[in-house]
C-alpha cells in the first residue's frame, strides 16, 4: 500500500498549552510513520524528516488571521520550520489549537522531503499578558525563535521577549515615524531586529555602495551635497531610514528633518560641510518602500536610481567642463522581490546578524527627533 | 574612517560589489555556455548579483549574428535556469549581448572582440574589467590566451583583466605545465582562475566549515584517533553520450584527478591562518607534496560490462556508441593513497569512483580507530564498532556520526547508531549552482575556489605515474557489471581488516 503523503492534522477546543505540545509530538511521528512506513515507498520517493531551523511566533488579530496565514504560505522556501500563531480575540476565555505537520515538497528517489509544523492558537485578550507560559512548550528547544506582531501587538511582544532572540516587524506599519523609530531603537535594545522597511532598502543600499565603489566615484563619497529620496507615500520610514544609513556609513550628523507640506527636507553635518536631505512622497507608487533616489556631489555628479523593467534604471550625470555634461542611463537588473518575498527575506534574516542597521536607526532617531 | 581607501557603505551588505564588468565567453554557443554559464547569468540578475554595469559578448565558430544569439540564449535559460526566468530581466540581461562569430586562431576575431570592448567602455563613460570565459575544447585554451595577448587585450589601462579557463587543465602533468607556461607567459597568475566547479559547490565548502568551525573533531583529526579514509564519487549512470570525450579521459582524468584530490586536500589540509585564497591554497599544495603516487598494485583500474541498474538492463562500456570495442579505458579507479607528514603518516585513504554503479553517492567516511577494550562485549551483541563519520556530498548533503548503543533489555548488547544531521534541515537558503558562485568569485577577484598553477601541477605529480604505469597495463583492467558495487578485486588494495562501505 502506498504511503499517504499528506499532512497531519490535530485539533482540540478549550484545551492546554501541555496538550497542544503532546500532540505536535504524536503528529511527528505519525507523520514519520505514514509517509516512511512503507520502505520500498520511501526509496522510491524518498523519506521524510522534520526541518529544524526557526520558530516564528506570530501574534495577529484573530479575524485577520487567515490573512496573515497566507502571507506566510507565500512565502516559499523561507518559512519557518515551526510556526506558533497565535490568533487574540477579545473576550475569548478559553484555548482552541489547530497543529499541522506540513511536507515541504514531495521527496524524489534517493533524496528527503523536509516537514514543518504549523500550530494556531486562538487565545483570548486576557491571555496575552501571560503569552510566554502559553508560547514557551509550543517552540522548539534550541532553535532560534523570532516574534512578530503584525498587528501591533506590543503587549505580547513584551511578553514573549525572553524567550526570543529576534523580532520582525516593519516600521511602515507606524503610522508616525517618530514613533516606528523609537518602537525599533526599543526593541533593539532586547533582541535582534529584523525590520521589514529596511529590507526594502536592501537593493538600494546595494546599488549605492556599488555605484561608488570604482575608485574615482568612490573619492566623490564625503563630497556628497545632495539626497533626495522618493517612496511610498506610506513608506516615509523607509527613507528615513535609508537616510540614517547613509549617515551612519559615512559619519555624517543629521539635523531634524522638517515638513513642507508633504515633503521632509533637512541637513546633515559632515566633517567638510553639509548634505541637503530630501524625502518626497511618490503618488504612483502602488507598492511599498522607495521609488527612487538622487545623490549629488560638490563636483556637479548626479547619480539616480529609480524602479524600472527588469531592475533599477540608473542615470549618471558626469560634468565635462565648459557646462558641458556626460549623461548616461544603463539598467542595473534585478527583479523586484515582492511583499512575499521581502516577509520571507525578513524570516530569513532571523538567522543572520547586520551590524549596520542598529547605527542607521540612531542616525534615523537624530532626523526625526 | 577613510572613505578614500575604503568604500564604507560595504559594511554589513551580504552581497558586495562586483566592478564593472564585459564578460565575454569564448564557446558560446556550447554545451557548457547553454546549460550552466548562461542560466548562471540570468540568476545572478535575478538577484541582483552582477556588476551594476555588466555586459556580455559571446565567441564561437557559428556564423549567427547578435540577434540571433540573443534567441538562443533566451532559450538556453528558459530551459535550464533554477527559476522561472523573469521576462522583463532577462530582457535586461540579454538586450545588450554581443555575438562575435570567429574561429579562434583568427586575428580578425580578436580585432572585432577589442572594437566590441572599446564600444562597451565608451558607453559606459568609464574603462571596464574585462572576464574572458575559455568555455572550448581544451586544444583551444593556448589559442585564445595568445592571441588575446598578441590582441593587447590581456591588459586595460587601470582595470583589471581575468581569465577563467576549464578543465582539463591538461591530461598529464607535462601538459599542464606547458599550459600554465603559455597561460603565464600572457596573464600573470592572479589574473588567471582555473575552475573546478566541484570547488563551487556549498557541500565541497562545507567540508572546510565542519572541520574547521567545530572543535569537537580537530583534536580527532589525526593517525592517532582515524584508522582510514574512504572518499568514494560513484554513479548509477554509465558515460551516456560522452564517449568521445569519456574514451579519452577515463575515470582517473575524469574525477579523481581534480575533484576527488580536490577532496582529500580539503578533509587533510591544516587550518590556514585565514581564508584567504593563496592562505587556502598553500595548505592544500602541502597536502598534495605529501601525497606519494601509488604503486600500481595500490590501485584497481576495471570497466562496467552488462548489467542492471535500478531493474533496468544497461549494456555495457564497450557496447556504448562510440566506444572502441578494444578500448582499455577504466570507467572505475580505486586508489590507496598515503600522507607522509606529521598528522596523516600511516593512515591510508582510499579513493574509488565509477561509472554504473549502484547508487549515486559523493561520500568521506573517516572511520575512527576502535575502542582499546571491548568492556561491553556480551554474546548476542553486533559488538562496538568503531566510530564513523560520514560527510556526505549528494546526494543528500549531511553528516552522520556511528555510535554504539545498548540494546534495550536485560543485558548489556551493543549495537551500532546512525547520528543523523542532514544540511537541508537546517537551513532555509537554496543553494545557488556552483557556476553563480565562481562567476562572481572570478569578477571580484576572489581565488580561493579555484585551482592555483602549482596546485594543478601538484595534482598531476600524483597521477602521472599511474598514467604510465595504467597504459602499461599494470595493473590489469579489470571489469564489474553495472548496477553493482564494482569489480570484486577493488578491496585487494586494502590493509588487512579495511573494507570498503557499500555504496
Amino acid at each position: 500500500m502506498s504511503p499517504d503523503r499528506g499532512d497531519t492534522t490535530w485539533f482540540a477546543r478549550d484545551t492546554k498549552p501541555t496538550k497542544v505540545e503532546e500532540a505536535l509530538r504524536h503528529l511527528l511521528v505519525e507523520q514519520r510513520r505514514a509517509y516512511n512506513g512503507d520502505e520500498d515507498a520511501a526509496d522510491e520517493v524518498g523519506m521524510a524528516v522534520p526541518a529544524r531551523v526557526l520558530n516564528l511566533v506570530a501574534v495577529v488579530d484573530r479575524q485577520w488571521r487567515g490573512e496573515i496565514e497566507n502571507r506566510l504560505e507565500r512565502v516559499g522556501r523561507y518559512h519557518a520550520s515551526r510556526t506558533v500563531l497565535c490568533a487574540v480575540e477579545p473576550g475569548r476565555r478559553t484555548i482552541d489549537a489547530r497543529a499541522t505537520v506540513i511536507v515541504d515538497a514531495q521527496g524524489r528517489a534517493g533524496e528527503f522531503a523536509t516537514t514543518h509544523e504549523h500550530v494556531v492558537v486562538d487565545i483570548g485578550t486576557e491571555h496575552v499578558k501571560h503569552l510566554d507560559s502559553i508560547v514557551d512548550p509550543l517552540v522548539v528547544t534550541d532553535l532560534p525563535t523570532m516574534l512578530w506582531a503584525p498587528h501591533g501587538h506590543n503587549e505580547a511582544i513584551d511578553a514573549l521577549l525572553p524567550l526570543a532572540q529576534a523580532v520582525l516587524l516593519d516600521s511602515v506599519d507606524e503610522p508616525d515615524i517618530e514613533d516606528a523609530i523609537g518602537r525599533a531603537r526599543a526593541l533593539s535594545e532586547r533582541a535582534y531586529v529584523v525590520d521589514l522597511a529596511w529590507l526594502r532598502s536592501t537593493p538600494w543600499r546595494e546599488r549605492i555602495a556599488a555605484s561608488f565603489s570604482p575608485s574615482r566615484y568612490r573619492l566623490q563619497l564625503p563630497t556628497i551635497s545632495s539626497v533626495e529620496i522618493r517612496h511610498h507615500p506610506e513608506s516615509a520610514v523607509a527613507g528615513v531610514l535609508l537616510l540614517g544609513w547613509l549617515a551612519s556609513r559615512l559619519g555624517w550628523t543629521p539635523g531634524a528633518l522638517a515638513a513642507r507640506r508633504d515633503v521632509l527636507e533637512g541637513r546633515a553635518r559632515t566633517r567638510k560641510g553639509e548634505v541637503r536631505l530630501t524625502l518626497k512622497p511618490a503618488p504612483d507608487q502602488s507598492v511599498r518602500g522607495l521609488e527612487g533616489l538622487t545623490i549629488e556631489t560638490a563636483s556637479g555628479m548626479k547619480l539616480s536610481l529609480d524602479r524600472g523593467e527588469g531592475g533599477l534604471r540608473a542615470r549618471r550625470i558626469t560634468p565635462t567642463g565648459r557646462g558641458s555634461a556626460n549623461d548616461r542611463t544603463w539598467t542595473v537588473m534585478g527583479a523586484s522581490r515582492g511583499e512575499s518575498g521581502i516577509l520571507g527575506e525578513g524570516i530569513r534574516q532571523a538567522l543572520l546578524r547586520d551590524g549596520t542597521y542598529a547605527p542607521a536607526l540612531d542616525s534615523a532617531a537624530g532626523l526625526v527627533s | 574612517m577613510t572613505a578614500i581607501d575604503e568604500n564604507p557603505l560595504v559594511k554589513g551588505l551580504e552581497r558586495l560589489p562586483v566592478g564593472p564588468t564585459t564578460m565575454t565567453i569564448f564557446g558560446a554557443t556550447g554545451d557548457l555556455a547553454r546549460r550552466k554559464l548562461l542560466p548562471a547569468l540570468y540568476n545572478l540578475a535575478h538577484e541582483g548579483a552582477l556588476p551594476e554595469v555588466f555586459n556580455l559578448i559571446g565567441v564561437s565558430r557559428g556564423d549567427e549574428d547578435s540577434e540571433q544569439f540573443r534567441a538562443w540564449a533566451r532559450e538556453a535559460i528558459i530551459e535550464f535556469s533554477r527559476r522561472t526566468p523573469d521576462p522583463r530581466v532577462l530582457d535586461a540581461l540579454l538586450g545588450g549581448v554581443r555575438y562575435i562569430a570567429g574561429t579562434f586562431d583568427d586575428p580578425e576575431t580578436y580585432r572585432k572582440l577589442g572594437e566590441e570592448l572599446a564600444a562597451f567602455d565608451a558607453i559606459s563613460d568609464d574603462p571596464l574589467n574585462r572576464l574572458f570565459y575559455l568555455s572550448t575544447a581544451p586544444q583551444f585554451f593556448p589559442v585564445i590566451i595568445e592571441a588575446i595577448g598578441e590582441a593587447g587585450l590581456n591588459t586595460h589601462d587601470d582595470c583589471e583583466v581575468r581569465v577563467v579557463i576549464e578543465k582539463p587543465f591538461g591530461t598529464n602533468g607535462e601538459e599542464a605545465r606547458e599550459l600554465n607556461r603559455r597561460v603565464l607567459s600572457v596573464f600573470d597568475e592572479h589574473q588567471v582562475f582555473r575552475i573546478d566547479h566541484y570547488l563551487g559547490k556549498e557541500t565541497v565548502q562545507n567540508v572546510m566549515a565542519f572541520r574547521f568551525a567545530n572543535g569537537l573533531f580537530e583534536p580527532l583529526w589525526n593517525r592517532n584517533y582515524i584508522d582510514r579514509v574512504e572518499i568514494t564519487a560513484a554513479e548509477e549512470v554509465g558515460i551516456g553520450t560522452r564517449a568521445g570525450y569519456y574514451d579519452q579521459a577515463g575515470a582517473l582524468r575524469d574525477l579523481v584527478q581534480n575533484h576527488m584530490l580536490q577532496l582529500l586536500c580539503l578533509l587533510a589540509m591544516e587550518p590556514p591562518v585565514t581564508f584567504s585564497a593563496d592562505e587556502v591554497r598553500d595548505e592544500k599544495v602541502k597536502v598534495l607534496r605529501a601525497v606519494q603516487p601509488p604503486p600500481p598494485e595500490a590501485t584497481v583500474r576495471a570497466q562496467y560490462t552488462a548489467g542492471t541498474v535500478g531493474g533496468e538492463e544497461v549494456k555495457g562500456y564497450l557496447e556504448e556508441d562510440g566506444v572502441p570495442p578494444d578500448s582499455q579505458t577504466e570507467t572505475y579507479a580505486a586508489l590507496r593513497l598515503e600522507i607522509d607528514n606529521w598528522r596523516w603518516n600511516g593512515v591510508p585513504f582510499y579513493l574509488r569512483t565509477g561509472k554504473a554503479l549502484a547508487r549515486k553517492v559523493t561520500e568521506i567516511a573517516v572511520i575512527l580507530k576502535p575502542v582499546p577494550h571491548l568492556a561491553f562485549q556480551e554474546e548476542g551483541s553486533i559488538g562496538v564498532r568503531p566510530n564513523q563519520l560520514v560527510l556526505t556530498m549528494q546526494p543528500n548533503e549531511g553528516v552522520s556520526l556511528s555510535l554504539g548503543a545498548k540494546i534495550p533489555g536485560t543485558r548489556m548488547r551493543i549495537r551500532p547508531v546512525q547520528m543523523e544531521f542532514l544540511y537541508g534541515t537546517a537551513f532555509m537558503s537554496q543553494s545557488p549552482e556552483a557556476y553563480e558562485r565562481l562567476i562572481t568569485d572570478a569578477m571580484r577577484g576572489d581565488a580561493t575556489l579555484f585551482t592555483r598553477n602549482d596546485e594543478v601541477e601538484a595534482q598531476w605529480r600524483v597521477i602521472d605515474p599511474l598514467l604510465s604505469a595504467w597504459a602499461e597495463g599494470k595493473p590489469e583492467l579489470d571489469t564489474y557489471p553495472a548496477g553493482s558495487q564494482g569489480p570484486s578485486t577493488a578491496s585487494r588494495i586494502m590493509e588487512p581488516g579495511d573494507e570498503w562501505r557499500a555504496i
